[in-house]
């Protein structure tokens, strides 16, 4: 038994994404007198080893040309098959998979990845339009989820994404998205002026009539 | 042909702003560099169109146009008094023209890795992590549990059949026949395995009627003889089938 394998099966029997620092824990566990021999081994292992480990089972999977890989998707890792055999797949599993998300939907989830925590009306303030509807659905998929409360008059709620969101499009971290670095400095920027406008207008904050583009 | 054009274009805007940066690719101008006057009227026409086919014009469509008309407006002062508008703008913070431009250019680069995740998501759609039903998840401790009326028991087998009766129509039907003490056991047996069972996962791989009654009156029956106990986190909520020792 080496450690590829003792990976290779917990990452085959795990449901959702593991962390090095999961798998790390499961290995750290102590054991009874039965279990202790074959357990001691693999007690002190440490992440980059369980990093390196974890690269070649992917080289082995690349090399026997398994129709599955190991994908690194929301700080984890998770065994994944490859699109090539969606075509079956769909077929076995694919009777309740949600609906795809909206552009509008797509563009608020945006918006949220790169500024949260953020407010409804910060996204309104970008989008150009009343999100009320969007944001409701995002929040009922879980690909978005409020954080908190902001010290703004009125203390509105924040929102921020989720572990579904990253799973979602297979993003291994926030860090995955383009452009990251300068999207959010724009958000320096804008906080300033928003400060600013706060400061002159607070009746700007005042709802919108009804938008007709917040269909899902 | 160009009302047509209207018509097919309307129903894909985002609001004001996606509208506007359609406008201004469809003019091939730089963003940076808007033709104000030429895009103002474009976008006029759009909301005149809108009005002609009585769609309901979203509020933010009509603050977009009285922004842009104020920038005309300014565009149309005297240099000097221009200046002096300027110098005013600074002092109140930004000049509406770079404010929409700024507001553009940011919508913009949203609007990008919005189509961009919208890829992830065809992408993801392809690639099947393992399954999730795999995986029993029941027991993790987690679940603050009270005791079940028979009521509560009853509804949920209601939901139950309801369930079965939809998937029934369509199916042929075998003679097969359950028997209660069979079911007994098969309760019991996935109850040895992992200590609990979601009530409605007892039926999930029930075909018929016949099936789903004698799973019922398998799991009252040993509710009857305290082998198991039902339980519920909430009101209404999911029914927990959880071995009597545990």
């Amino acid at each position: 038994m080496t450690l590829k394998s003792i990976i290779e099966a917990l990452l085959f029997a795990a449901h959702k994404p593991l962390s090095p620092a999961e798998i790390r824990a499961v290995l750290a566990g102590e054991g009874d007198e039965k279990t202790e021999a074959a357990l001691v081994g693999f007690r002190r292992v440490k992440e980059a080893e369980i990093a390196a480990a974890i690269e070649e089972l992917k080289v082995d999977y690349i090399q026997s040309d398994r129709s599955f890989t190991i994908a690194e998707i929301a700080g984890g890792f998770q065994l994944v098959s490859k699109p090539d055999y969606a075509l079956w797949l769909k077929r076995l599993l694919d009777v309740d998979r949600p609906s795809r998300l909206s552009p509008s939907a797509l563009e608020t989830l945006a918006i949220v990845a790169y500024r949260q925590p953020i407010t409804r009306i910060e996204i309104e303030a970008v989008r150009g339009v009343n999100v009320d509807g969007v944001l409701r659905t995002l929040l009922e998929r879980g690909l978005v989820k409020i954080t908190g409360r902001s010290d703004l008059p009125g203390r509105p709620l924040q929102y921020g994404t989720t572990q579904t969101f990253l799973e979602h499009f297979g993003l291994r971290d926030l860090e995955d998205l383009p452009a990251v670095e300068e999207l959010r400095r724009i958000e320096a920027k804008r906080q300033r002026a928003a400060a600013a406008t706060a400061a002159a207008a607070p009746a700007e904050t005042g709802t919108p009539p009804a938008a007709t583009g917040t269909s899902t | 042909m160009v009302e047509n054009d209207y018509k097919v274009r309307l129903e894909i805007f985002e609001g004001p702003l996606d509208l506007l940066l359609y406008l201004i690719k469809k003019s091939e101008v730089d963003i940076y560099d808007i033709p104000i006057e030429k895009i103002t009227k474009q976008y006029l026409e759009y909301l005149q169109v809108m009005r002609m086919l009585s769609l309901d014009i979203a509020g933010e469509f009509l603050v977009m146009a009285a922004t842009l008309m104020l920038i005309k407006s300014r565009m149309l002062l005297p240099a000097e008094e221009r200046a002096e508008q300027q110098a005013q703008d600074e002092d109140e913070g930004e000049e509406p023209r770079w404010a929409l431009i700024r507001q553009l250019v940011e919508y913009k680069k949203f609007k990008d890795v919005a189509s961009y995740l919208g890829q992830r998501a065809l992408f993801q759609e392809q690639v099947f992590p393992r399954h999730e039903a795999s995986a029993p998840e029941v027991g993790s401790g987690e679940l603050k549990l009270g005791d079940v009326s028979l009521f509560d028991l009853i509804n949920a087998f209601n939901e139950t059949l309801k369930r079965v009766a939809q998937r029934e129509t369509l199916r042929e039907i075998f003679e097969e026949t359950y028997s209660v003490t069979d079911k007994i056991e098969e309760v019991l047996w996935t109850l040895g395995e992992r200590g609990s069972v979601k009530f409605h996962e007892l039926f999930d791989h029930a075909a018929t009627r016949a099936e789903i009654v004698a799973t019922f009156l398998a799991l009252l029956e040993l509710i009857r003889l305290k082998q198991v106990r039902a339980r519920q986190d909430a009101h209404f909520g999911e029914i927990v089938i959880v071995k009597a020792t545990a």
